[in-house]
């Protein structure tokens, strides 16, 4: 038991710098996961994920790997997505999924032909899967810190983000600055992307936030119960993910990730509010 | 509450996209009244509460005696996801905002208030229900418990009966006569014109982009004999219900 489950942190200490910098991104995203499938905004989570990679191929492009410029390249673009995919939904008669798809594969191409310029595959892979195997401590260092920040921001604005996603223009109505709220929450989603890409990829970093919380979706009455759970369960899908790498040599992150998958398969299964199984006992769900 | 506001629209013209849908109305709600506004679909009924919420900016005219007065306003389709996970209770609590904003504390004070408007629209025992388990009638009670804990001066009400049941209706009715009588003033968009002539003493007739305002009895006269009204329109909906 000791071998399987401590040892690897014991031992090595970049399997202990793994944990905390995946822990740090499960802690952030699963919160944030939780509010944008609550406002069916899954999708735009997708495209600002991806659109993270060209901003940080710039930066990689112009400092190398560097975690600075790769950050802040990063953090300018996934803005611009966010922004970007709204207001190409409200000004032109198509509907936001399209446009959303757009973004996510348009930036997902620029994103690789701009690495590919210069880099080599395995700077490819770094970008696309993450390398929370070797994060560095500036690295940790930022993770830790945009979770803190997330964590307190949720912790003072988890009325306004509750009310903004349950009725906002009745929220609007009566706290008329109250559409401050909906940008704060789009730029905390693109600071945990950001986490996200770091240590899992641009690929994988949706996974941590989406997965999770669309599990506990199926398990919690209440949105305070649904993030606490998505948080649960991101954290138990990183630490099982990263056991498993370690000791069956898998992938990392996309481990993780599919751990989470696991969880949320399980759940739609199984789950106490609307799975198929709590389905299949309504009886409006019974046969006539 | 504070005072009761008068309000008073002047050549008020509105549309979308530049074209007018309502054109230089003239339109005095006297405070503490009820008042219904009738007309065809499309002839403006939404789009007129919509400007006296504040959420449609007028192409000309005026809207004067909103400053400084609680307005609340219920649209006929809110748009709320009746999936989202939250209790009847926390639901209707949103209509303290106002009380006790983004950061207060909703004590036992304010848990006892929200208890109270939830028996009034009937649903005292349901606080702790999600609001993904009521029925279309049921959430339509919890969207009136949250507008009494709104404690709103200027109510604004549209279609609020469309697609309830005739307990419900006769409930929420109820309770917006008693609004009225607490001094409230209360405006509601209507197509059952037994409705508007059982209950609400003044009428606002929306017709060809103009408006006619006047006592339900006057206006409702100009229609025809009751209870068959002549405009078709109106005639098909109220017929319907009736």
């Amino acid at each position: 038991m000791h071998d399987l489950l401590i040892a690897p942190f014991a031992d090595y200490a970049f399997m202990r710098k793994a944990l905390i910098g995946a822990i740090a991104v499960a802690l952030g995203a699963a919160p944030i996961g939780a509010f944008l499938i609550l406002r069916r905004m899954s999708l735009t989570g997708d495209a600002i994920g991806h659109g993270i990679l060209p901003g940080a191929a710039v930066g990689y492009l112009l400092a190398g790997l560097s975690l600075t410029a790769m950050t802040v390249g990063g953090l300018v673009a996934g803005m611009a997505v966010a922004l970007g995919a709204a207001a190409v939904s409200r000004r032109t008669a198509q509907r936001e999924d399209a446009s959303l798809a757009a973004f996510t594969i348009i930036s997902l191409a620029a994103g690789v032909m701009l690495v590919s310029l210069r880099g080599s595959n395995l700077d490819l892979l770094h970008f696309l899967f993450g390398s929370v195997l070797a994060l560095p401590d500036d690295a940790l260092v930022l993770l830790a810190g945009i979770a803190t920040v997330t964590l307190v921001a949720f912790a003072l604005l988890f009325r306004l983000f509750v009310a903004d996603a349950l009725d906002p223009s009745f929220l609007r109505r009566l706290a008329p600055r109250s559409g401050l709220v909906h940008y704060a929450f789009l730029a905390l989603a693109v600071l945990n992307l950001i986490a996200g890409f770091h240590a899992l990829g641009t690929l994988m970093a949706v996974g941590i936030m989406i997965l999770p919380a669309a599990a506990a979706r199926f398990w919690a009455r209440s949105v305070g119960a649904v993030v606490v759970v998505a948080v649960a369960i991101a954290v138990a899908s990183c630490v099982t993910g990263l056991l498993l790498a370690f000791h069956l040599d898998l992938q990392p992150s996309a481990t993780m990730i599919l751990c989470s998958g696991v969880a949320y398969v399980a759940s739609l299964l199984v789950g106490r509010e609307g799975s198929i199984a709590t389905r299949r006992r309504l009886p409006s769900a019974v046969p006539a | 509450m504070t005072a009761a506001p008068r309000i008073t629209v002047r050549s008020l013209s509105l549309g979308y996209g530049g074209r007018p849908v309502v054109e230089h109305l003239d339109w005095n709600i006297t405070p503490g009244s009820l008042t219904a506004i009738i007309g065809a679909n499309g002839s403006g009924k939404s789009t007129l509460l919509r400007a006296v919420a504040g959420e449609l900016r007028p192409l000309a005219g005026t809207i004067d005696g909103l400053d400084g007065i609680r307005t609340s306003y219920l649209p006929q389709d809110a748009g709320i996801d009746r999936s989202f996970p939250i209790s009847v209770a926390d639901f209707s609590a949103m209509g303290l905002w106002r009380k006790v904003g983004a950061f207060g504390r909703i004590g036992r004070h304010w848990s006892g208030e929200t208890e109270r408007a939830l028996g009034l629209v009937g649903l005292s025992g349901a606080s702790r229900r999600p609001i993904a388990a009521l029925s279309g009638g049921e959430f339509q009670r919890v969207l009136f418990a949250r507008l009494i804990l709104e404690d709103a001066d200027l109510i604004l009400l549209d279609e609020p009966f469309a697609a309830v049941d005739r307990e419900t209706t006769a409930d929420l009715v109820g309770l917006v006569r008693q609004w009225a009588a607490e001094g409230r003033t209360v405006v509601v968009a209507l197509h059952d014109l037994d409705q508007v002539r059982q209950h609400f003493p003044e009428t606002l007739r929306l017709a060809a982009r103009r408006g006619v305002q006047g006592a339900t009895a006057q206006i409702l006269s100009v229609l025809g004999p009751a209870p068959v009204p002549t405009v078709p329109a109106t005639m098909l909906r109220g017929g319907a219900v009736a």
